[in-house]
């Protein structure tokens, strides 16, 4: 048991290969020629390898290729289809960049895209040309490109510290790492050397300054290891992915998980970047980690720290914040709370003793704690200078002079004060005082003016009060303790108490985003609809973000919608439209303050959901997020996707469900349709052939014309109630209330209906009072006339049927009463529902009377009811809201 | 039989032309049918029938067109009849010169009144001082209405719409053309006066208000007086 579950691949692992591959489907391939610098002919192989991809009758074509006037080269690119550069105006030198949406819209099976780590021209949609690539493969294009080792973020610095030439132009490992296919393109240094000299690389006149600047035998051999070596290190964990997904036995991955902690100091990038090999290479997970504590951070180390954890995001690695006074502690905690295996940490330069003290201490401690984890220290870098050395220790005393000033006259006049009645006190109690001040005062100032404070207090008891006054000398030698215990509790006090209070600071902000966080998530849980949603988002955002937004959502047809989703101060240019649809379809963030599009004044978000995106959102930022309000805004932004991606899927499961019902619906209908309409079809056929095909006497041909007769009533009664039906399925109903008489209206439906009321006893109730009331006439004829007929059709001939009206509440009551079987207590919910019919109903009928009743009675804004009454028997009340108009004053002032 | 007419009859089914042929023919009319709006128009020129029955939905015309060509030159009595049954189709008809609507389905019987009612207005302007319904007779000259010999008080306004009424026997009026005839143009949305007044006039002269025979609603439409 134990062997087979060591044997079996970590399933966390599979499932991730297994969304890879998923995702990858989709995508199209990247295949990166890759080599140790200029010159090793990377981009003739790609050339090559895609000219035989043609050959096979792939559709290849040229996105860019630099053939830098190389014979060879050239002569590759002439068969094949190229697309035009797009001309970019820059500070009046005109650039020539790739035309990303004529390759789009071209969509060839494979475009070839030179130089990957390319920075693109200012004004283009990307800053960087491997993000115009991915956009490439996000739309299912393979694409063939080349790269040099240099380029490779993680490896910039160890190049630059080989050629000491400054690299700039850099990628992301993750773009190496997830590509399909690497391929080297390898020649030897003699060989490169001898290419150079012979003018294949560059022109003659550039060659010599070349050679001597970069292409030294030395620097190129060591790129070349660094090539192979990056290669090698690709090809062993294709082995080891390989081996994972076909569970092959054999050295699985260790579980190995590192933790590099870094700082604010630019030595943190280094670190990182080591790590970030050396997790590459073990095969290990990495994580970086960042202690905030309660240091307070100036403009430039807040600069720095920002651009450590983008180079951490940059490199793949996430990067975790936490809050704790005691970095060794927390980066324990952390590590065995996370079950990290390796510690990275960095080496701080020794500046002085205190520093030094300190360093020991911090790296003694950290192995102490870190039992059986692994630290690694790295050694600093001499080259790297400690640009704000001198202003890291100057912060706690950035304090107003205000502060300084207030605090010296606290002390000065609690003295003065202490002083006058010391005579009563005694000098001992006095020192107790002035502590008292010096705590008191860490409440509200910060650290150097505390620690004026204590020095102040301690020197004027030493020189006023202990005995010999005036003197700081001090005779008894407890006085002496007491001086140095007074000024050490006095420093503790001060220091301690702003160490909390920043402390507490940082946790009040973090609690109020803890807080607004639940706000969001009840306030958004609370909302019903997809508006409401997009409301509270939008004052949510406003209030915690103080900027302006805007939220656009996809339509039915997965499309995103241009218009806002609610009221937004926001206003769309084309531009803006544009770049949202680009966040939309390739779901990265845009526009302003981002690497994608900034040229505009807007940041837009995509919001993305668990399948694809649900619509995007657009801040209006007046600032770069900090990387704590970057967190937060992801947590909120991934909330309130969610929320919308609940609201669409809820939406679309109505639509699901309401489909289904009309399914349903259609099918009733068929049913009960097809019958009541082939009855009195029937019936006319067959009546009709006998009276064609014989000879009949008087009576039965007056029979058979009768039967005739009543059929047709009945097929014109059933058109009538499904055209009504149909008007009220399309909503096509729009009452056109008007006054009307109600004696009139019960006199119009009886005279219609007087066949079928003939063999029952009606009485018609209308009080003296009644007014006229404002009605669509129509509607309540019909509405009416399906009551009492139902009525007639549930009761047994001979009984009373009732109708009522009054006016009450500024509403018309219509009552329709009989004494037939009522509603089974089923019936009571679902007889107003379409083709419902009833439990005691006789055959024949569709169920739409009652249905077409409650449809032109709600059309009214009114409401219809069913109950049993006491003595048996059914009562059906409509109620409809309507303007009354009392008969008697009206025909007074006509009188007059 | 004696001939008592020619209709014409613009309706595109053959079935309801055929019906419709037999049904009139049976009760002495003579028959022209046409089966377009166009056809319908050359037929009324050349024939020049005494009423023409008309469909509203005909294939190359919308019906109420071919009533406004035919209000320019002929004051026939033209007949809708239509599957049309909305109450603003109808009314309109009836405001462009139509004299009378029947709905499809329609009861021959009904028909063939509404045709009588139709030809009699036509064929008399005659100004008779005295008309007589049943037990009602109204003396115009006098402004007196009696009823069984009874006189019956009514209002000027009572009066003035009885007599309107009574004037157009078997004929529908809209609301809309009451009010105006009565009230005057600015009182054409004020139904509520014509709801007042027709009750009142329903009470003091119906023998049962509760179910009149002379002042009959045409729901949504106006009134019809007789049957």
């Amino acid at each position: 048991m134990t062997r087979f579950e060591n044997t079996r691949p970590d399933p966390d692992e599979l499932l991730a290969t297994l969304i890879g591959e998923e995702d990858k489907l989709h995508r199209g391939r990247l295949r990166i020629f890759f080599g140790m610098c200029a010159g090793v002919g990377k981009t003739f192989t790609m050339l090559q390898t895609a000219f035989a991809e043609k050959q096979k009758g792939s559709d290849v074509i040229i996105g860019y290729v630099e053939t830098h006037n190389r014979k060879e080269t050239e002569a590759l690119t002439g068969g094949m289809e190229r697309i035009e550069r797009k001309k970019v105006e820059y500070k009046s030198t005109q650039l020539e960049e790739m035309d990303l949406d004529a390759v789009l819209s071209r969509k060839p099976h494979l475009v070839l895209v030179d130089e990957l780590a390319h920075s693109n021209a200012p004004g283009s949609r990307h800053t960087k040309r491997y993000q115009d690539v991915q956009e490439i493969l996000a739309h299912g294009i393979d694409v063939y490109t080349t790269l040099n080792v240099q380029h490779l973020e993680s490896r910039s610095e160890t190049v630059a510290q080989i050629t000491g030439i400054v690299v700039r132009e850099t990628v992301p490992d993750e773009v190496f790492e997830n590509a399909d296919e690497v391929e080297l393109v390898d020649i030897t240094t003699e060989e490169l050397l001898q290419r150079l000299a012979d003018g294949k690389v560059y022109a003659p006149e550039r060659t010599r300054s070349a050679v001597e600047n970069f292409f030294k035998v030395g620097n190129v051999t060591a790129l070349r290891e660094m090539a192979l070596r990056l290669v090698a290190d690709r090809v062993d964990k294709q082995l080891h992915d390989y081996m994972q997904s076909n569970r092959i036995r054999g050295p699985w991955k260790s579980g190995l998980h590192l933790l590099v902690a870094i700082s604010f100091y630019p030595q943190s990038a280094r670190l990182l970047r080591w790590a970030k090999n050396l997790a590459y290479s073990m095969g290990a997970n990495i994580e970086a980690l960042y202690v905030e504590t309660p240091h307070t951070l100036i403009k430039k180390e807040t600069e720095q720290l920002d651009r450590n954890i983008n180079l951490a995001k940059q490199l793949g690695i996430r990067v975790r914040i936490i809050t704790h006074h005691d970095i060794v502690k927390a980066i324990v905690d952390f590590a065995q709370k996370e079950n990290v295996t390796h510690i990275v940490v960095g080496k701080p330069r020794v500046r002085d003793v205190f520093s030094m003290f300190r360093l020991g201490n911090f790296v003694n401690r950290l192995i102490r704690y870190s039992g059986n984890i692994d630290v690694y220290v790295l050694g600093s870098d001499l080259h790297a200078k400690d640009h704000f050395r001198d202003k890291v220790s100057v912060p706690s005393f950035t304090a107003s002079s205000r502060q300084y000033l207030a605090t010296i006259l606290m002390v000065v006049l609690t003295s003065t004060g202490s002083y006058l009645i010391k005579d009563y006190l005694g000098y001992q109690v006095v020192s107790f005082i002035l502590l008292f001040l010096v705590s008191i005062l860490a409440l509200f100032f910060s650290t150097g003016p505390v620690l004026i404070a204590a020095c102040l207090s301690a020197l004027i008891w030493d020189y006023f009060f202990i005995p010999p006054e005036f003197t700081l000398h001090i005779e008894k030698t407890e006085d002496v303790l007491m001086l140095f215990m007074f000024f050490f509790i006095a420093l503790m006090n001060g220091i301690l108490t702003t160490r909390i209070r920043g402390q507490e600071k940082k946790i009040r902000t973090r609690e109020e985003r803890t807080h607004a966080l639940y706000q969001l998530s009840r306030d958004l849980t609370q909302a019903g609809s997809i508006e409401e949603v997009a409301e509270t988002a939008y004052r949510y955002i406003s209030k915690s973000f103080h900027c302006e937004s805007a939220i656009l959502l996809k339509d039915a047809n997965g499309k995103l919608e241009i218009k806002p989703r609610c009221e937004s101060g926001i206003r769309f240019t084309e531009n803006d439209i544009s770049v949202a649809s680009w966040v939309f379809k390739n779901s990265a963030r845009a526009g302003k303050y981002t690497e994608t599009l900034p040229s505009g004044n807007l940041t837009f978000y995509p919001l993305s959901g668990s399948r694809d995106n649900n619509g995007i959102i657009a801040l209006e930022l007046q600032k770069v997020f900090t990387e704590g309000e970057q967190q937060f805004w992801e947590t909120v932004i991934s909330q309130i996707s969610g929320r919308f991606e609940r609201e669409l899927l809820r939406n679309a499961a109505k639509n699901t469900y309401l489909l289904s019902e009309s399914e349903k619906m259609y099918k009733t209908l068929f049913n009960s349709i097809s019958h009541e309409l082939r009855i009195p079809v029937a019936t006319v056929m067959g009546a009709s052939d006998t009276l064609l095909g014989q000879e009949l006497p008087d009576q039965s041909r007056r029979q058979l014309y009768t039967e005739i007769s009543d059929a047709s009533i009945r097929l014109n009664r059933l058109i009538e109630n499904l055209l009504n039906m149909s008007r009220l399925e399309t909503g096509r109903i729009s009452p056109h209330p008007d006054w009307c008489d109600v004696h009139d209206l019960s006199n119009q439906v009886i005279h219609s209906l007087k066949k079928e009321l003939e063999s029952f006893k009606l009485s018609v109730i209308i009080p003296a009072d009644m007014p006229l009331v404002k009605l669509d006439f129509g509607l309540m004829e019909q509405i009416l006339h399906n009551l009492v007929l139902n009525a007639a059709q549930n009761s047994l001939p001979g009984s009373r049927i009732r109708v009522k009206f009054f006016y009450d509440n500024g509403g018309v009551n219509m009552q329709v009463m009989d004494r037939g079987s009522g509603f089974g207590s089923e019936d009571l919910t679902s007889v107003f529902n379409k083709f419902y019919r009833g439990r005691n109903s006789r055959a024949g009928g569709t169920g739409l009377g009652l249905s077409i009743v409650k449809g032109f009675t709600e059309a009214q804004g009114g409401i219809v009811k069913a109950e049993n009454r006491k003595n048996g028997g059914a009562i059906i009340s409509v109620i409809i809201p309507s303007a009354g108009l009392a008969i008697e004053e009206e025909n007074k002032q006509e009188e007059e | 039989m004696i001939n008592q007419g020619t209709i014409l009859v613009i309706d595109d089914e053959l079935q309801i032309r055929r019906l419709l042929e037999i049904t009139l023919s049976a009760n002495g009319y003579h028959v022209v049918e046409a089966s377009t709006g166009k056809e319908g128009i050359s037929l009324a020129a050349s024939v020049n029938p005494d009423l023409v029955i008309l469909d509203l939905g005909l294939p190359d015309a919308d019906g109420l067109e071919i009533l406004q060509r035919f209000r320019e030159w002929m004051d026939k009595p033209v007949i809708i009849l239509s599957v049309r049954n909305s109450e603003d189709d109808i009314v309109r008809a009836l405001d462009q010169g139509a004299n009378d609507y029947l709905t499809k389905p329609f009861r021959t019987g009904e028909l063939l009144a509404r045709i009588r009612v139709a030809m009699r207005h036509t064929g008399e302007e005659k100004e008779d001082p005295v008309l007589q319904f049943g037990e009602i007779v109204v003396d115009l000259v006098n402004h007196t209405v009696r009823k069984c010999g009874v006189l019956v008080k009514l209002t000027t306004i009572e009066y003035n719409l009885f007599v309107l009424m009574a004037k157009n026997e078997g004929r529908v009026l809209t609301h809309q053309y009451i009010l105006k005839q009565i009230w005057g143009m600015a009182y054409t949305e004020q139904t509520q006066y014509l709801r007042v007044f027709m009750a009142q006039l329903r009470k003091k002269l119906e023998d049962d208000a509760a179910h009149p025979v002379l002042f009959n609603t045409e729901s949504g439409i106006g009134y019809r007086f007789g049957s």
